[in-house]
């Protein structure tokens, strides 16, 4: 692979998987099936190293998450780390295990920002679909532990057909937990959320209702929190440009140190994807066969390549149309110029069918 | 609002870009790329100032009048509060 040095603009941002371990079991986790056991988790030093590689390159921004990241016992070492070096640490938590003294050494460490996530707004459901029994009694004290200290918050509402209805009343809780920003992030389809999609799908009538009552309480509450809105691309007419396209912003590691262009792309099993633990990380950025594989628009079949959007949402995401079309190279399926959108409307078809049970995640072995 | 003391929200950096040799504001999951008018006014947002004593303080530098300063920053201010960049 030959590129002109200077020719690949460096990622934004990293988001580090330091664990699939998780004490929640939601149905639509963006972890992969195949989940990496805690041995083989990377160290403190390696990520250390990662870090440091990440920084040099042009990272700006680290997301520390999982599973769940506090189950790693050396997590303020590494935002210590990271701070050090100048980049923003955010924390991407389900919190059912953050305590006062935890909270405490993370902002001593330089912590900057808190993504903490609900599954709903009333605890029995909110339960059921975490799969862990008062899990959100205890995910609205920790809420309510991190605003009081001043802490930056968002609050994480993933949404579906068991609980878009509540859209509303998540605003007005996020509102009154202090959050400043809120994210009503409806669920993206791949892994666990592929899985479990017949149970998750909301139908075109739930997500217009969702749309607008996303939108009343944008406007309610403009100045005071800003609310963010990730929208379901399988009733959309046009693809989403996925992760700003493929290698150009971000980079994920998994918990055993596989460097990624998103967090599904190990789906893609025509790709080897390069470890951290034998590869710098620029090297994997610029050199490497996977991340160039879908980079720009060079690999782009028709109708991607004549379209005149092909370079505001890359041909869409790579794994989706793997997902639905078995080819991870077809134009995203999700556009209505796709010869294939069909796919989507056959999925589609069973969102207003009776939803299945759930398909929980479970803990590695 | 020019008595205002415009501080950066909690969570919210500005901070030099070595790599891509630039100016960046960092915020909860999100990130903005200022132009230089911009950076010339938040590299002055530091918790002390008030905004008249940064409209001052850019009318001299850039021996502009200052009534258009002013509404310039003013603007950039109430639009940099609405994102929950700023607080006053």
């Amino acid at each position: 692979m030959s590129l002109a040095a200077g020719s690949i603009a460096p990622p934004m941002a990293l988001l580090a998987e330091l664990t699939h371990r998780c004490p929640l079991q939601c149905p639509y986790c963006s972890n992969p099936l195949e989940l990496d056991r805690m041995a083989a988790e990377l160290e403190a030093d390696v990520w250390k190293r990662v870090l440091d590689q990440a920084a040099a390159l042009g990272v700006l921004q680290v997301h520390f998450s999982g599973g769940e990241p506090l189950l790693r016992r050396d997590l303020e070492e590494l935002v210590r780390h990271a701070r050090s070096l100048d980049l923003y640490t955010n924390l991407i938590t389900s919190g059912v295990t953050l305590t006062e003294a935890r909270l405490a050494s993370l902002i001593e460490a330089g912590l900057d920002h808190v993504q903490l996530s609900l599954q709903d707004v009333a605890a029995e459901n909110a339960d059921r679909i975490g799969g862990l029994k008062g899990g959100h009694r205890r995910k609205l004290d920790v809420a309510r532990m991190i605003a009081a200290a001043d802490l930056a918050l968002t609050l994480n509402f993933v949404v579906h057909r068991q609980n878009v209805a509540n859209v509303p009343e998540m605003i007005e809780l996020a509102a009154a937990l202090g959050a400043r920003r809120v994210e009503i992030a409806h669920t993206q389809y791949y892994g666990w959320g592929l899985l479990n999609r017949d149970a998750l799908l909301p139908s075109a009538e739930q997500l217009h209702v969702a749309t607008a009552a996303v939108e009343a309480g944008q406007s309610r509450h403009a100045g005071r929190m800003v609310i963010d809105y990730v929208t379901p691309d399988y009733h959309a007419t046009q693809p989403k440009p996925c992760m700003g396209g493929w290698a150009r912003r971000f980079i994920n590691i998994t918990p055993s140190g596989r460097a990624l262009p998103c967090h599904a792309a190990e789906t893609i099993r025509t790709l080897r994807f390069p470890s951290v633990q034998d590869m710098p990380l620029a090297e994997i950025w610029e050199g490497s066969e996977a991340f160039n594989r879908f980079r720009g628009i060079g690999w782009m079949p028709e109708p991607c390549r004549g379209c005149p959007m092909k370079e505001e949402d890359w041909g869409g995401c790579r794994c989706q149309a793997l997902a639905l079309l078995g080819d991870a190279a077809a134009t995203d399926p999700v556009c209505t110029r796709s010869p294939r959108h069909d796919a989507v409307q056959l999925a589609l078809a069973a969102s207003t069918a009776p939803a299945p049970e759930f398909a929980y995640r479970r803990n590695p072995r | 609002m020019e008595q205002a003391v415009p501080r950066f929200a909690t969570g919210v950096r500005l901070r030099h870009d070595k790599v891509r040799d630039a100016w960046v504001l960092l915020a909860p999951e999100r990130l903005f790329q200022p132009d230089d008018h911009a950076i010339a006014v938040l590299q002055l947002v530091d918790g002390t100032r008030s905004a008249g004593s940064i409209i001052d303080e850019l009318a001299r530098r850039y021996e502009a009048p200052r009534e258009e300063i002013a509404r310039d920053v003013l603007a950039m201010f109430d639009d940099l509060a609405g994102r929950g960049l700023i607080r006053r």
